[in-house]
């Protein structure tokens, strides 16, 4: 036997999994053989460590050395160079996106350096399918404390003096909405946990549930035990396979160790999960929508109240948290409310995790304690914008949230702050947004979006986001009317108050916020007939300026025959016959050709 | 499992077995450029895994480097304790091995016949 000298970490989460990181694990663990080293080097697949834009990411311990979009063909080179003779691969190392720097160890990347790692802490550090590795990171501990040295009450003030709030969204205090529910009178109860992540772009509770399953069984048991439920559900998206799997493993492994089940640590508490699939309908992320989901029905709400902590699932006593909430709960028990709370903003405690996807070199998850600026989120952790491009918006909150312009870049991110500002923090997404986006047109992607996933109970929802994507759809056409801007505004405020769910009482803030911070966009669309950005295909066009050199490449590249002109001479392009590909645009040498 | 000190028991165990992935105390680095390879030094590093093993000894990382330039001293394997300067030993063989640990890595003694530098900090 030999000691095991090196671990090898490879990413399997469903990013690194598409990129490939399967296909790299297969061949590493051939060469490894082939080579000899297989008994001295451990081989781990981890979950997502949130970088997915530079997958598959290898990490090799002691070292901590940081391998980006390795491929198959990537592999012989690592054990060769790095396994046998101990030195760095340079070119599979990270390069930071403004100084160019090579990055050998992720603990010094700007991406991670910014980054406060609570809830992600364990993804891409152990491997999710074993439980053993959770434990070892500390896992079930806080089940173990909150069983044998804390009563049910002590629990749920622990969770209360952490200042926990839902990070599905809506930012309810935890602790509350667990109180409710223990006191609720009633023998059976339930916990639920909302894994039906829907927000276009945000994949943390992914993330987690794939990196660090544990942790959210972990979360739930300790909720059951605080309200008084012997049995949880959890309702994840069949879109998310990866997730529900190593789920499954989880429950078995716990149930297996006898860390859920009957009788948990000796004691009289007993816990047990199902995971319930769901079709991935965005209005099952609503909690009663989620609930008649569950039992069955079709996923649809009801009105509230009741609410479920009185009468949820099957009629019981029911609490409901996402995932990432619950994931939040070991470290309060195991640490303490105090040291918990001692991170965020007044009233926004702890950490959240943001998804970071649109215009930004750096794609990925970021958790960051609250209160941290959206500038540093963009600029440091996330790199900045590509291609030198400048920043325009950024939209957080997914369809129910709000763009938030460059002014309030510098704006300290809590629940508050962002809802003053016309946005919320909803599950974490954030889109960035350059120079090039219309933010009409984002408002009509998020209305298109809502519109889509309205269940259609109600009218205002169902009738109400359908008149005001057609309104929306009109004017990136250059067919907006006057007094088009004030009718959406009337009817966003009807939908807002008139809608049954939240679905629809957010629908319209894409809208509301865009129309807040970038009116004159819309005002140009209908009175100029002008897209400010050049995005929208029917209201701009590309123009040849007296920069042209009559090389004739652009007249040979259009298919569409558009453009005319002599050589050496001016050339044209007949607005009439252009497709607005933009193919002239990319191969002027001279730069010659605007879009306008 | 049956109570939270099983539990307990499990992690601490456990936490061996991953302590790799954290920083560690003791550093044994061989050298492993062409001319260390040459001279032998993966029946050298070999020679380590399996001691190490063998001793269970916890809380040290097996790493290597490159050619520092004296080839003839090949195989090199240097030995680093926290808060102590890094010792260089020349011409190793597997057979020298057990001694070096033993004497070095678990006793703290330096087996100075075989050092062939110091570097302090």
């Amino acid at each position: 036997m030999k000691h095991i000298r090196s671990h090898v970490l490879v990413c399997g989460g469903t990013g690194c999994a598409s990129s490939g990181s399967k296909k790299v694990m297969d061949v590493l663990r051939e060469e490894l053989e082939q080579k000899g080293l297989a008994p001295e080097v451990k081989l781990v697949e981890t979950g997502c460590h949130g970088f997915c834009e530079m997958g598959p990411i290898m990490i090799i311990y002691p070292e901590g050395t940081f391998y980006c979009r390795v491929q198959p063909e990537d592999v012989a080179e690592i054990v060769d160079v790095h396994i046998y003779k101990g030195r760095i691969v340079n070119r599979l190392l990270y390069r930071e996106p403004i100084s160019h720097e090579r990055i050998p160890n992720f603990e010094h990347m700007q991406f991670y350096k910014k980054q406060m790692r609570r809830i992600l802490k364990n993804c891409g550090h152990i491997n999710p399918e074993v439980i053993e590795e959770y434990i070892a990171a500390g896992g079930y501990a806080a089940l173990g404390k909150a069983l044998t040295e804390m009563n049910r009450e002590q629990v749920v003030d622990e969770v209360k003096k952490s200042g926990l709030r839902g990070r599905g969204g809506a930012g309810f205090p935890t602790g509350l909405k667990w109180e409710f529910a223990k006191n609720a009178p009633g023998n059976q109860k339930y916990v639920v946990c909302n894994a039906d992540e829907g927000d276009p772009g945000a994949f943390m509770d992914r993330s987690v549930l794939e990196g660090d399953p544990h942790r959210v069984l972990e979360g739930m048991a300790v909720c059951g035990y605080a309200m008084g439920a012997s049995e949880g559900y959890i309702y994840c998206r069949a879109e998310y396979p990866l997730a529900i799997k190593r789920l499954n493993i989880a429950i078995k492994q716990a149930m297996d160790m006898g860390l859920l089940g009957d009788k948990i640590f000796g004691t009289d508490f007993s816990f047990h999960i199902k995971v319930k699939e769901g079709a991935g309908a965005f209005v099952c992320g609503e909690e009663t929508a989620l609930l008649a989901s569950i039992e069955g029905k079709r996923g649809m709400p009801r009105p509230r109240p009741p609410f479920p902590a009185v009468s949820g699932l099957w009629g019981k006593p029911t609490n409901i948290n996402n995932v990432e909430t619950f994931a939040n709960v070991p470290d309060i028990i195991v640490d303490g409310a105090a040291v918990y709370a001692a991170v965020g903003t007044e009233k926004s405690k702890g950490t959240k995790v943001f998804a970071l996807t649109g215009k930004i070199n750096n794609t990925g998850l970021a958790e960051v304690p609250m209160g941290i600026s959206m500038r540093e989120i963009i600029y440091e952790i996330g790199g900045g914008i590509p291609d030198n491009k400048k920043f325009k918006a950024v939209q957080i909150g997914g369809p129910s949230g709000g763009c938030l312009p460059e002014e309030l870049l510098d704006l300290k991110i809590d629940y508050e702050s962002l809802t003053a500002a016309g946005a919320m923090m909803g599950s974490g997404g954030l889109v960035v947004m350059d120079e090039t986006t219309c933010m009409v047109d984002v408002a009509r992607f998020f209305l298109n979006f809502t519109k889509s996933e309205s269940c259609g109970k109600c009218t205002p929802c169902r009738e109400g986001t359908k008149r005001m994507l057609e309104i929306l759809t009109r004017i990136t056409e250059g067919e907006g009317r006057d007094g088009d801007i004030e009718l959406l505004e009337s009817m966003a405020k009807t939908i807002k108050a008139a809608s049954l769910c939240g679905l629809g009482q957010t629908a319209p803030n894409p809208v509301l916020s865009t129309l807040r911070y970038f009116r004159h966009e819309y005002e140009a669309h209908i009175k100029d007939k002008k897209c400010p950005a050049g995005a929208c295909s029917k209201l701009s066009g590309y123009l040849i300026t007296e920069l042209c050199k009559g090389c004739g490449l652009c007249k040979k590249v259009c298919p569409v025959e558009a453009i005319s002109g002599e050589i050496k001479g001016q050339h044209v392009i007949d607005q009439v016959k252009c497709i607005k590909c933009g193919a002239c645009m990319a191969k002027c040498p001279f730069k010659a050709i605007i879009k306008g | 499992m049956k109570t939270v000190e099983d539990l307990k028991r499990l992690r601490e165990q456990l936490q061996a077995d991953n302590r790799i992935r954290h920083a560690a105390g003791t550093q044994i680095i061989v050298g492993m450029g062409t001319c260390g390879i040459a001279a032998g030094a993966r029946e050298v590093l070999a020679a380590i895994l399996d001691e190490i093993a063998r001793l269970k000894i916890q809380d040290v990382n097996v790493t290597q480097t490159g050619c520092i330039g004296m080839c003839e001293q090949e195989v090199l394997v240097d030995v680093v304790k926290t808060d102590q300067p890094r010792i260089s030993y020349g011409k190793v063989t597997a057979d020298f091995v057990p001694t070096l640990i033993s004497e070095h890595v678990i006793n703290g003694r330096i087996v100075e016949e075989r050092v062939i530098g110091k570097i302090t900090k």
